[in-house]
């Protein structure tokens, strides 16, 4: 995976992590323009397009998009299982997620993702111990805190 | 002083900002409190500070300024300072900035933390934007990572291997080690990601392949238990067993088994077994089904196992998922060239698929369709094609048009059916069809003799009806200015032929010479059209009226023709006829290797008898005659046939050895013509120096458009080259 992007259905950005090196100006740019181009999409079209050189899998949950650029040779029908995976995640989190909890926790939103996927790739595939990491570390973020304090 | 405002708190107040100014006003001014935060090194808020930055980044505000302060962050000994550094870090900082080589040495302690979670950060960070540089440092670090026994940190550590190996394939050997017993883990996790490993070592190293061919019964096996263990709610998706895992297996399969006959067999049980048995009622079962069927047709399958695997996709076409359908026509492309027969069985449902709504679908199908023509499928398909061409986006109809055209090229069961597709092309989709059609239809229409009457009626209807799309007029008019008098004299044996005077067919060609809607290019045409039939037609003072207006118009390429015509009409009025004459039957020449499409004219100049052009053997002299009335452009590679008749200056030209190879010796010499010193002289010599004959010698001359002869117009489109046969 190249990168992933989630954006509201008024094309604000949620939440982006890339996986290849650019610019701050070339990511806005690809951003602004894939953002779009999704956007655009009839809701009865397929989720896949391609896009510049890289093929673009997307997935409407409520009022997010989740978009992914995968390489050609990574298969678009795992992408989206990948895709409905953290969107497993981030709702066992957070307890039945909606928007909101990824705008006001977007930091958190990053680490499960971090935890799902490492270099666009994903590094666990069980749900139980991703989420057990989060859980793990997140205590940790507490006892830090107090011990210092 | 008052603490810095908590994030949340932040993210609420910007949020009731009701204008794009007033949210800039409100981040402004956070900016500002944070700027002075930082200046005073505070450490307590530091956190909070640089994640309200990571907010206002987000939403698309400048945060470079926090760049240093994330570093802070890091070497901090705090998790909740580390997780939104190294978060931070990989925000705001890329391999462009020096900055993030400052990272190396805490990333370096943090692989080395005695917290897991620690070292996890340290990892993830690394492994998703680490530079080049920085790999080179920590290589060994992940190296040594690589070899623990806790999973969480070795999955962790592979995938960062992964990226350390795409940064710099040169330390792709140093992991070899590592890997050795990577499979033999039980967690899934470190399964997947090193397989992933493994894969990019593959992908990478041909050396690499051929030494982890060794491991194929080993996945083999690892994809056997996942099919056949029982329910594991751990890695379960639907009623199957870690599908993530089973795809990248298959994929790493696919990679090994590829031009290897041995692991092709190794592995030809199991994916037959994983093709049939996979449940197929959700999305999850067919990802793992494509990628099986992938890597089917891509290593040395039996013939068995790729009908199924085609079947397979045959059955995802008819999927109602639209996804599964373009996933489908994506994969049929690729194998449509090996397997071409068993994806003709499939061809109706690949027809239908012109039909559907999603516009990445019709393009699939459309290529697809395109590469199952042959010649038997040909009348069904081309109207199932030209029905497309009616309805399809206009992004469509360029590519659309070229397919139609090449593949009625290929396949046409008659002139005539091929005379009337290409006749609906232009109708229907007339203004998008390439540039270079136009010549390659003129050519197509002149080798069918027979059906000049026919043709040129058809266009004359078309061009009754509609004359805003140019390639079609511009066809139109041509055929016009060559068959004019056939379609006057109501020849048409195909159909009924229509009742049409001259004047009508001049009415119509001067409609289309003042017209807004016709281009230059278009105007030429027509004016030529119009000059051919001053030799076909019997209204000569109509024709020489409209030639002479034209002598002053505004187009210099137009002027410039009326001007010349004219010129024929005063004073050469006896080499008119013979300049006009009918086009001869062109020989289409192709040259292999890089496509070129190069047309060969006989006979540029029909005042010449063919029969001296040929007879160049033996050492004949030809004389052709050559009006310029225009400086040519100076010639260019001196020796070289191309641009022959460049630097036809009005001063002496020496004489040139245009050719001399394998015996064949070619001299012109030039000289100015008595009677009119404009006129300039090129004589000829061939000699054969060998002992045998030469035979089979094709003279042709080719002319450049400087000198715009009317009858050479279609030259002037062309891609000119001189053609000696050996």
């Amino acid at each position: 995976m190249q990168f992933m992007l989630l954006f509201s259905r008024q094309g604000k950005l949620r939440l982006q992590k890339w996986y290849v090196p650019l610019s701050d100006k070339e990511k806005k740019k690809i951003t602004r323009e894939l953002v779009q181009t999704v956007l655009a999409r009839k809701p009865k079209m397929c989720s896949f397009l391609e896009w510049r050189d890289l093929k673009i899998v997307y997935k409407r949950y409520a009022s997010l998009y989740f978009c992914c650029a995968i390489e050609d040779q990574d298969n678009e029908l795992i992408t989206l299982e990948i895709i409905h995976r953290y969107v497993e995640l981030l709702d066992k989190y957070f307890g039945s997620v909606c928007e909101l909890d990824i705008i006001f926790n977007f930091e958190k939103a990053y680490f499960i993702l971090d935890e799902f996927l490492l270099g666009g790739e994903a590094q666990e595939t069980s749900k139980k111990n991703v989420l057990k990491a989060i859980e793990q570390a997140d205590l940790l973020q507490e006892v830090r805190a107090l011990a210092t304090a | 002083m008052p603490a810095p405002i908590r994030l949340r708190e932040l993210i609420r107040t910007i949020r009731t900002a009701r204008t794009q100014a007033e949210e800039r006003e409100m981040i402004q001014k956070e900016c500002a409190a944070i700027r002075s935060s930082f200046r005073e090194e505070d450490n307590t808020y530091r956190c909070r500070n640089v994640a309200k930055l990571l907010y206002m980044h987000m939403l698309g505000y400048p945060a470079h300024f926090g760049q240093l302060e994330c570093l802070k962050l890091i070497a901090s000994q705090k998790f909740t300072d580390k997780r939104i550094g190294y978060l931070g870090a990989m925000l705001l900082l890329d391999e462009r900035q020096d900055v993030h080589l400052l990272m190396t040495n805490c990333i370096k302690n943090d692989l080395n933390h005695s917290t897991q979670y620690v070292q996890g950060l340290a990892l993830c960070t690394l492994g998703c934007m680490g530079s080049s540089e920085m790999c080179r440092d920590l290589a060994g670090e992940v190296e040594k990572l690589l070899k623990t026994s806790n999973s969480y940190l070795r999955k962790k550590a592979a995938l960062c291997a992964v990226h350390v190996i795409r940064k710099v394939p040169e330390l792709m050997e140093m992991f070899l080690p590592a890997t050795k017993n990577l499979l033999s883990e039980k967690n899934h996790g470190v399964l997947h990601t090193s397989v992933v490993l493994l894969t990019e070592m593959c992908e990478r190293s041909p050396d690499m392949l051929s030494h982890f061919r060794k491991l194929v019964p080993q996945l083999v096996r690892i994809l056997k238990n996942l099919i056949m263990s029982g329910y594991s709610p751990e890695h379960d998706v639907s009623g199957i067993s870690d599908p993530f895992l089973q795809v990248r297996i298959l994929r790493l399969l696919r990679i090994l088994g590829k031009g290897d006959d041995d692991s092709s067999e190794a592995m030809n049980d199991i994916l037959a077994q994983v093709a049939t048995n996979t449940e197929t009622s959700k999305n999850v079962g067919n990802a793992i089904l494509y990628e099986t069927v992938l890597t089917i047709m891509d290593i040395k399958s039996e013939s068995g196992l790729r009908v199924l695997a085609i079947n397979i996709l045959g059955r995802f076409l008819l999927n109602n998922d639209k996804n599964i359908r373009y996933v489908a026509l994506t994969s049929l492309l690729k194998t449509v060239q090996t397997d071409h027969n068993a994806v003709q069985r499939h061809r109706s449902t690949i027809v239908d698929c012109l039909k559907d709504l999603d516009v990445s679908i019709k393009r699939r199908a459309m290529e697809l369709s395109f590469a199952l023509v042959n010649g038997n499928n040909i009348r069904g398909m081309m109207k199932e094609l030209l029905y497309f061409l009616d309805s399809c986006d206009p992004d469509f109809k360029a590519d659309c048009a070229s397919g139609i055209f090449l593949a009625a090229e290929k396949y046409a069961p008659s002139k005539r059916w091929h005379i009337d597709t290409i006749m609906r092309v232009l109708t229907t989709a007339g203004s998008y069809v390439r540039d270079d059609s136009v010549p390659n239809l003129i050519q197509l229409i002149t080798n069918s003799v027979e059906m000049h009457a026919y043709t040129v009626q058809r266009l004359y209807k078309a061009l009754l009806d509609d004359i805003s799309q140019q390639p079609l007029v511009q066809v139109a008019s041509w055929c016009i200015g060559e068959y004019g008098d056939l379609l006057v004299s109501g020849q048409c044996e195909e159909e009924e032929p229509i009742q049409v005077s001259e004047d009508e067919v001049l009415d119509v060609l001067e409609g289309l010479l003042v017209s807004n809607l016709s281009t230059p290019v278009t105007r030429g045409y027509s004016l030529t059209a119009i000059m051919k039939l001053s030799t076909r037609f019997s209204s000569l003072n109509r024709i020489k009226k409209v030639v002479s207006i034209y002598g002053s118009s505004i187009d210099v390429e137009l002027q410039q023709r009326a001007v010349e015509y004219n010129a024929l009409f005063k004073k050469y009025d006896h080499m008119r006829p013979a300049l006009l004459e009918r086009m001869p039957i062109m020989e289409k020449t192709i040259f292999s290797g890089d496509g070129i499409f190069t047309v060969c004219l006989w006979s540029v100049f029909p005042v010449l008898q063919a029969n001296d052009l040929l007879d160049l053997l033996g050492g004949n002299d030809v004389v052709p005659i050559i009006q310029t009335t225009v400086p040519t452009k100076p010639a260019s590679a001196g020796g070289e046939l191309l641009d022959l008749l460049g630097d036809l200056s009005l001063t002496v030209i020496p004489p040139m050895t245009a050719y001399n190879k394998n015996g064949l010796i070619i001299e012109f010499t030039f000289e100015r013509s008595n009677p009119n010193p404009n006129i300039a002289v090129i004589t000829i010599h061939a000699t054969n120096s060998t002992e045998a004959d030469m035979t089979e010698f094709v003279f042709q001359a080719a002319v450049p458009k400087v000198c715009s002869f009317p009858s050479c117009i279609l030259i002037n489109l062309l891609f000119m080259s001189w053609c000696i046969g050996t």
